[in-house]
């Protein structure tokens, strides 16, 4: 298990999630924060460069980053009932990835 | 406590520390009061006439209790200062203004020009409240 | 349908204006995320899963050719081609960015409308009958009404931070077609014995975690009374209401505590304090605003048959979609917004437009928007319909289904709500899927479907309910039976352990199987389900 940051571009309400020096709209970018998670979402915060972020569990497996819990993996995807709208619109499959 | 920001009547303020709703009525030498959310403004309806300060309280700016507190005194003919004070944010002050309050002491102060843009942003108003402003529905019907 | 004056004009561009120099100052890092919150929130722009969503307010449901030609544009231009429509007959984007908020918000301006209030713990976008003016039982057409609180509780400076948000509904026939009684307020405009209009009053109805029906507090309010008397129940509400848990904040709770009685004795107080302000706008008011309303200019005089039948999908489309309207020889159309497996209450941009021409061409330039998240063409020639039909059916609209087993609601849920569960839509879809085929046999049932406690789907007021928790991590769903929120009203039950996304739509076909096998001549599932009760569906569920 590790922690990553995550949260909503400020400007265009992207989700974005930390790589460890940036903010990345695909959560396979993210990094491990560790225990300093609250410190750059405060920083991240005040910079304007991200809202309401927040640290959330996620395990590495052979896909890659899992956020641990769903909501989180629909938000790393996008909506599972419009697949053309999420990050990976040539994949029907990519639904079964957030059950 | 916090500075008096804005200050919208001209008479002199009133410099006297502010006692608590349920002591005003004992306190007979005092003239000013402070309404904290949970007070009812009613029970200072008998002693109107010796009030010369109402201080309104908003510990949170989400909770609009003191906007009715404030439009009661005013409907009952209370002509002293009504003052806004705690978290009172620049965006709500149109609004405060509305229900009586004519002086404004926040907790963090106010852009001097974010404030002046604030009190000018509305050209009419839709209702009725404690000011003097007519509504629109007025103005439709003369 | 009324009409900006320069007033309404001026004010909704000061708003605009408002908006747009706060949302520079968020940017600006004057304003914090904690600051801003709120007042986006009166602007209807919500934090969501994936981005900002914009809730457009159509106020009473109303809305003409050229808005929702404009609500297409906007769709096209600043989110992703669609929008949905919500059960408080608004519409959201779901795609928006904070950036260009205020440049949508001018647009819509442009148009007469606005988002303003359309979230946040203030009085709402107020709600009405989706047959307003066209109806042959009501009393009225009720939106004037609606219309006069509409101005009246916008920017109310007294009523900007309530306990928690607040909803009106106003409805003038006999049949509820708005779920009033699952208002904050709902009125009904009613006649007395003297012959006079005025208001009957009931408070403290919703949905939520602690569903209520609204209890009637007054039974007449004078026509030109009502703006005084709603003040008075707000008032009573934000000096009163809980504010240390939200969750207990709505002012059903207030009236539930204190009692209706009491409640009601409060505001009877407040009100007569009120009355001697006058605060109230004048009759002449209210003459202008239905002014705006006129009789819809319909021919009376032609055939009155039904159009031929000979299509058999069409037929059946006339049977389900379509209602008597007051004017012979016309017809109030539904188009359905849930096309068999697919999305409640979504709609692409090409399809708002085939639905405005229609609108311009066939109803008198309007429209209306449901709570069952449809959309209504409220005075069309019979004449026309096969007509109409030919041209929703070719854009994906021509599902005959309303009040059906397929015309589901369904809120946005886990796919793309913050506050969600689980998800609503992929549980919708494939209902729909699978019940459809029979939905003709089954007949009406209506079934509704929240991704949480809030309720936003309704489901408390389904004939069938779904609600989406989190069992540890993991969707699972809960149903319920028996809600209604017509003049029936009544909320549903939960049946008992929920079941899993494949489980809960085995649960559907399970419980409408039994109603089938056990219903008599003439029931609809609700009927059934009040007659024999809930034992037999248990068995039926868990046996
Ligand atoms: S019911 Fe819950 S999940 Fe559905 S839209 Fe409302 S808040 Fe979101």
């Amino acid at each position: 298990m590790v922690k990553i940051l995550t949260g909503n571009d400020l400007r265009t309400g992207a989700v974005i999630w930390w790589t460890g020096r940036d903010w990345s709209l695909h959560v396979a970018d993210a990094g491990d924060v560790g225990d300093h998670g609250d410190v750059i979402a405060a920083t991240e915060n005040a910079a304007r460069r991200v809202v309401g972020a927040y640290v959330i569990d996620a395990v590495q497996d052979a896909e890659g980053l899992r956020p641990a819990h769903i909501k989180d993996r629909i938000r790393a995807l996008g909506p599972t009932v419009r697949l053309d709208l999420s990050l990976k619109p040539a994949d029907p499959a990519a639904g079964d990835w957030v059950i | 406590m916090a500075e008096v920001q804005l200050r919208l009547r001209d008479d002199e303020p009133v410099e006297d520390p502010a006692v608590t709703v349920d002591s005003f009525a004992a306190q007979t030498n005092a003239n000013a009061v402070r309404i904290e959310p949970g007070d009812d403004a009613r029970d200072l309806l008998p002693v109107l006439d010796r009030l010369k300060l109402v201080e309104v309280n908003f510990p949170a700016f989400t909770d609009g209790r003191g906007l009715s507190a404030a439009r009661i005194l005013r409907e009952a003919g209370y002509a002293g200062e009504l003052r806004a004070v705690g978290d009172v944010l620049v965006d709500q002050i149109a609004a405060m203004r509305r229900c009586g309050f004519d002086s404004f002491a926040p907790d963090v102060a106010l852009d001097p020009e974010d404030a002046r843009a604030a009190l000018e942003r509305w050209p009419q108003v839709y209702q009725a409240a404690a000011d003097a402003r007519a509504p629109i529905w007025k103005l439709r019907h003369g | 349908m009324y009409r900006y004056d320069p007033y309404d004009t001026a004010m909704v561009a000061a708003r605009v204006a408002e908006f747009r120099d706060q949302t520079r100052r968020r940017l600006e890092g004057h304003l914090s995320e904690e600051q801003f919150r709120p007042l986006r929130l009166m602007n209807g722009l919500y934090l969501q899963l994936h981005a900002y969503m914009l809730r457009v307010a159509v106020p009473y449901g109303t809305l003409n050719s050229t808005q929702l030609r404009k609500l297409a544009d906007i769709a096209e231009r600043y989110d992703r081609g669609y929008g949905h429509f919500t059960t408080r007959q608004n519409i959201q984007y779901n795609w928006i960015r904070l950036e260009e908020a205020p440049d949508i918000l001018a647009e819509l301006a442009s148009v007469e409308m606005h988002a303003i209030q359309t979230s946040g713990n203030c009085i709402r976008n107020i709600s009405a009958d989706q047959y307003a003016g066209a109806a042959g039982d009501e009393l009225v057409d009720p939106r004037p009404y609606a219309e006069l609180l509409r101005q009246w509780s916008s920017f109310h400076p007294e009523f900007t931070a309530l306990p928690r948000k607040f909803k009106i509904a106003v409805i003038a026939a006999e049949t509820d077609r708005a779920a009033m009684r699952l208002h904050d307020i709902g009125i009904r405009i009613v006649r007395n014995p003297a012959g006079e209009l005025g208001c009957a009053v009931y408070v403290g109805g919703g949905m939520g975690r602690t569903p209520m029906i609204a209890p009637l507090i007054r039974e007449f309010v004078p026509l030109d009374q009502i703006v005084t008397y709603c003040e008075a129940c707000l008032r009573v509400y934000n000096r009163h209401g809980r504010r240390d848990n939200k969750f207990k904040a709505r002012i059903k709770i207030l009236v539930h505590e204190l009692g209706a009685a009491e409640y009601t004795a409060q505001v009877e107080a407040e009100f007569a304090h009120l009355l001697t302000l006058g605060i109230e706008p004048p009759r002449a008011e209210l003459e202008r605003i239905k002014a705006h309303f006129p009789e819809p200019a319909l021919d009376a005089g032609g055939e009155d048959g039904d159009p031929d039948r000979g299509d058999p999908d069409f037929a059946l489309w006339l049977d389900t979609n379509t209602a008597p309207h007051k004017v012979k020889g016309h017809a109030i159309a539904t188009i359905s917004l849930k096309p068999v497996g697919g999305i409640p209450g979504d709609a692409s941009a090409e399809q708002m437009r085939v639905i405005a021409e229609l609108a311009r061409r066939y109803s008198q330039d309007e429209l209306r928007v449901t709570h069952a998240q449809n959309i209504v063409l409220p005075h069309v020639r019979k004449a026309d319909l096969a007509a109409i039909w030919q041209a929703l059916d070719a854009a994906g609209l021509g599902t005959a289904n309303l009040d059906g087993i397929g015309d589901i609601i369904a809120c946005p849920g886990l796919d793309y709500c913050s506050l969600a569960n689980a998800r609503s839509i992929p549980v919708a879809q494939r209902i729909s899927e699978a019940l459809s085929p029979r939905s003709a046999e089954i007949g009406e049932l209506k079934l509704k479907i929240s991704g949480c406690i809030n309720a936003c789907g309704h489901h408390h007021a389904g004939h069938i309910g779904i609600l989406g928790v989190d069992r540890k991590g993991v969707e699972n769903y809960q149903l319920l039976l028996g809600g209604s929120e017509g003049a029936d009203c009544s909320l549903g039950q939960i049946t008992g352990p929920g079941f899993d996304e494949d489980g809960i739509v085995a649960a559907v076909e399970k419980a409408t199987a039994l109603y089938l096998s056990r219903r008599e001549a003439g029931e609809r599932f609700l009927d059934t389900y009040r007659r024999i009760g809930m034992a037999p569906f248990k068995e039926a569920l868990y046996g």
